[in-house]
């Protein structure tokens, strides 16, 4: 098999996917968050800067999904079919979300009425929370592996996809982005809003501190898997650890109203969720709960070498060019956000 | 043909076809609003400045829809044709992964720049951004196209596995971007972008100068897009014929189809117009006997293998919808070629706003590429059928296992009804910024203020 600097090419693509996918997280996580978060706020002022505080960059950063799910695509073909074909509801109810919410701050500021506002604002803030929780419920059913037969094919029901433990990741996931949003907003906002956040920023990461406990333990017990890689690798505690230290210093950073640390804290958090589980997973991408032939490993997966040798090359020159992006898109919008005429 | 099958085709083609009214608006847009702003750096005119932040506003509500409705695209390659995800991921994945690389991530970061920017960056850094959106649109056309017409005529392959385990693998990755179909098709494509997005331009103009109103702003955009409409109507001929050699050489049963050909070998006719019926393999219209030999081999005698010389099994069903979109685009064509040589004849006689009649056709010709857009596109993928990927696999073969019909059946009522409303809400908001017009800063509206010697240059 093919190595680039002694790491094989499907494990090369397993790695960006990870990191696209952490990208992700990081960066929708918190428009996200501060959609579902945009009902708190109850005057008409404020909502509009939490919608331009975002205004800028949310398209940007949804980009990360369509590269994610493009890589996914190009890189382990099989898996992005069968992920994509056995939550087939699941996603299309995502879908739906993903242009309500693109539509809603788009089309929110293009009337006065009142009640035009109001209707975009809910349309807004559901679809930010229902995105956030159904990312979670796939995610929490991938950790816990879906009932795939030896040929990969799927053999179970829709509704087995809403069980406890997966609600539990799907909550967590909200939690996760608003405590995430609620960071990234204190960092855009200053006077009323910002004190407003203050409170918002405090209970959402006591909210999220909460379901991270809760899912901690209902991962050791039911996900025996996932404690399996601890107990071989018992140097990986110091991963587990570092998470439970970066959530404490989230926590220590509010009270110290550092919020660029927490944003950067909450970042680093949902980076080495993601890490975590995806150390979990490897060398599999999909685990089958019903019987182990039934997994989908990165190998069985992945394109041909020379496609996945040329797209290494393409993310190579191609990743560098995104990051300056979007580093200069957030350069220019740095600092504190001012309403102006062209604002939503 | 099972439930699954059809409805997933019938969803597929309704939220392309959806998707497809968006990009190319943006794609042509963007190109105008690099001349508007490139003119207003280069003569500080006022006027070009108030044109370009008019038409961004209207480019940001395109832009808008065209992405929510992207991202749908993307993920129902995976949801609903799994099997031929798996199959074509190698080839059809690259693209694809390469388009949010390369196209996407550019367009939207440097779109963030274009609506939100003007305070906060230079005019020059402004007027970057503005022509890195209007790359990142054009690469993004280009790198799903390819991905397309791979599927139209396959090269660079080789086939590994069988039955359901089959896959395409790239065996030379130049020659699957440059397959057969790809510059003629890519080029094709474009330039109706270019044409839709211009007369978008044209139409509202002209409508301000029926109604007497921004008449400075509405004349200097209109000279602008009329340049580029012009200049592409006239392209598109080209590229259109261009692409119907592809066809000819590489998928003659589709040729065979967009011009009712049914003998196994005979000289082939060119309609302007008619009818097929399929059942008793005639076709009655307008002709040019011998045409469509004479096009594809300069000879009106020269035989083209019709659809009997095609195995039943691998023929297009739908033939006479695929003759009537094919003719109905070429039609469009000719007519978006008379309508602006004579705009251009008029502008040169200095006649041209004042010819009212005219005038009011401009302002409905938006419809005309649209139309034509979308009738290029349904000629060359119901054409395209049976197969999904031409001569390798069939439509058919290429479901989702783990779906059912009542599912796709359920996606497929709510895309219609959130689409439906969606375009509604589109026609108002567009409408309402068209009504509303640009922000003119400017004191006296109708005295003009361009500088002369740039205004003949464009005027001629
Ligand atoms: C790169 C891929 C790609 C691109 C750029 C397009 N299509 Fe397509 N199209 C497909 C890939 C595809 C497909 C996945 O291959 C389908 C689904 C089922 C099929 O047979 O082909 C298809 C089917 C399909 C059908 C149904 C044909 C049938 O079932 O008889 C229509 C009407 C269109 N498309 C129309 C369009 C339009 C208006 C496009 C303009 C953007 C377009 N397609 C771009
Ligand atoms: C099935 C095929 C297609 C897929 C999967 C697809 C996918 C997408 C996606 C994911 C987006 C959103 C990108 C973002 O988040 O910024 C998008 C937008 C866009 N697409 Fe498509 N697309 C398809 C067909 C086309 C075609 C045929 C064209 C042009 C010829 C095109 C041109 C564009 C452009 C220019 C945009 C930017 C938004 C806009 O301008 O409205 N797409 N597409
Ligand atoms: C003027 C004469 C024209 C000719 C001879 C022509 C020819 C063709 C042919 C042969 C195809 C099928 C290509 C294939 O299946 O691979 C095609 C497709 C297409 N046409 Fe045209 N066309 C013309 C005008 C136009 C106009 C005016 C528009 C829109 C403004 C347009 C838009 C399209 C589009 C979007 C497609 C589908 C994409 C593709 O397959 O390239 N065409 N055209």
């Amino acid at each position: 098999m093919d190595t680039v600097l002694g790491i094989d090419l499907p494990t090369w693509w397993f790695l960006l996917i990870g990191a696209l996918i952490s990208g992700y997280g990081i960066l929708d996580g918190f428009d996200l968050g501060a959609g579902a978060l945009h009902l708190f706020f109850r005057k008409e002022q404020s909502r509009r800067i939490a919608l331009n505080a975002i205004g800028p960059v949310w398209d940007g950063n949804e980009v990360w999904l369509v590269i994610g799910a493009g890589s996914l695509f190009a890189a382990f073909p099989l898996v992005y079919g069968t992920i994509l074909s056995v939550f087939y509801l699941p996603f299309m109810l995502f879908l739906v979300a993903i242009i309500f919410r693109g539509i809603s701050i788009e089309f929110r500021s293009k009337e006065k009425m009142k009640w035009w506002h109001q209707l975009w604002d809910i349309s807004y803030c559901v679809s930010s929370t229902v995105i956030s929780l159904l990312l979670g419920l796939v995610l929490g059913n991938l950790i816990q592996g879906i009932p795939l037969n030896a040929n990969h094919e799927f053999v179970g029901r829709l509704r087995d996809f809403f069980n406890p433990y997966a609600i539990l990741i799907a909550v967590t996931v909200l939690s996760l982005f608003m405590m995430h949003g609620a960071m990234y907003l204190l960092m855009k906002t200053e006077d009323r809003l910002y004190a407003k956040l203050t409170i918002i920023a405090n209970n959402t990461s006591k909210f999220f501190i909460l379901c991270f406990m809760a899912t901690s333990m209902a991962t050791l017990i039911y996900v025996p898997h996932m404690t399996a890689i601890f107990k071989a690798y018992p140097e990986l505690f110091a991963l587990g650890i570092a998470a439970v230290l970066i959530v404490l210093n989230i926590r220590r950073s509010i009270e110290k109203r550092q919020y660029r640390r927490g944003f950067i804290s909450s970042s680093v958090t949902t980076a080495l969720l993601l890490i975590l589980f995806a150390m979990g997973l490897y060398p599999n991408l999909v685990l089958s709960n019903i019987d182990p032939k039934g997994s989908i490993s990165i190998y069985e997966a992945a394109s041909s070498d020379g496609s996945l040798r040329t797209m290494l090359l393409f993310a190579a020159i191609g990743m560098p060019l995104v990051a300056t992006y979007t580093v200069f898109m957030f350069w220019t919008f740095r600092g504190k956000v001012k309403l102006e005429e062209h604002s939503y | 043909m099972d439930n699954v099958e059809l409805l997933s085709r019938i969803q597929f083609a309704f939220t392309i076809a959806f998707h497809y009214i968006y990009p190319p608006l943006s794609i042509g847009l963007g190109v105008c609003l690099v001349i508007m702003e490139g003119l207003y750096l280069k003569t500080k005119d006022k006027v070009y400045e108030e044109l370009t932040r008019f038409w961004v506003r209207i480019f940001a509500l395109i832009f808008g829809i065209g992405v929510a409705t992207g991202i749908v695209m993307e993920f129902e390659f995976g949801t609903n044709w799994a099997t031929y995800s798996r199959y074509v991921g190698d080839i059809f994945g690259s693209a694809l992964a390469a388009e949010g690389i390369f196209a996407f991530a550019l367009e939207s970061a440097f779109l963030g720049i274009l609506l939100f920017g003007w305070n906060k960056v230079s005019p020059r850094v402004h007027f970057m951004a503005t022509i890195l959106v209007a790359l990142g649109s054009i690469f993004s056309a280009l790198w799903i196209v390819v991905a397309n017409s791979w599927q139209q005529t396959p090269s660079g392959y080789r086939i590994e596995g069988t039955g359901m385990q089959a896959r395409a693998i790239v065996t030379d990755f130049w020659a699957m971007v440059f397959n057969p179909s790809s510059v003629e098709r890519y080029s094709h494509v474009l330039i109706g972008a270019l044409l839709a997005g211009s007369f978008l331009v044209l139409s509202v103009s002209a409508w301000y100068i029926l109604k007497k109103k921004y008449l400075v702003h509405a004349e200097a955009a209109f000279r602008i897009a009329l340049w580029v409409a012009a200049i592409s109507a006239l392209g598109q001929l080209f590229t259109g014929s261009k692409s119907a050699e592809v066809v000819t050489k590489y998928q003659p049963a589709k040729l065979a189809a967009m011009e009712g050909h049914f003998e196994k070998s005979a000289p082939g006719d060119m309609y302007l117009i008619g009818w097929v019926n399929a059942k008793e393999q005639k076709t009655t219209g307008l002709k040019i006997p011998g045409g469509l030999s004479f096009l594809v081999h300069h000879d009106v005698n020269a035989p083209i293998p019709g659809l009997n010389s095609i195995k039943p099994e691998n023929r297009p069903t739908a033939v006479n919808f695929v003759f009537q979109t094919y003719h109905l685009m070429i039609s469009i064509g000719m007519l978006l070629i008379g309508l602006t040589l004579l705009g251009l004849y008029l502008l040169y006689r200095k006649k041209l706003f004042q010819t009212r009649w005219l005038m009011s056709v401009f302002v409905f010709s938006v419809l005309l590429p649209q139309i034509g857009n979308q009738v290029g596109w349904y000629t060359a993928e119901v054409g395209r059928q049976p197969w999904v990927v031409y001569g390798l696999l069939r439509t058919s073969d290429a479901l989702s296992q783990a779906v059912k019909a009542e599912h796709v059946l359920a996606s497929l009522i709510m895309f219609t009804f959130i689409y439906v409303m969606l375009f509604v809400l589109f026609l108002y908001l567009l409408n309402k910024k068209i009504q509303h017009g640009p922000d003119v800063i400017s004191d006296d509206e109708t005295s003009s203020r361009m500088n002369p010697s740039l205004s003949s240059l464009i005027s001629e």
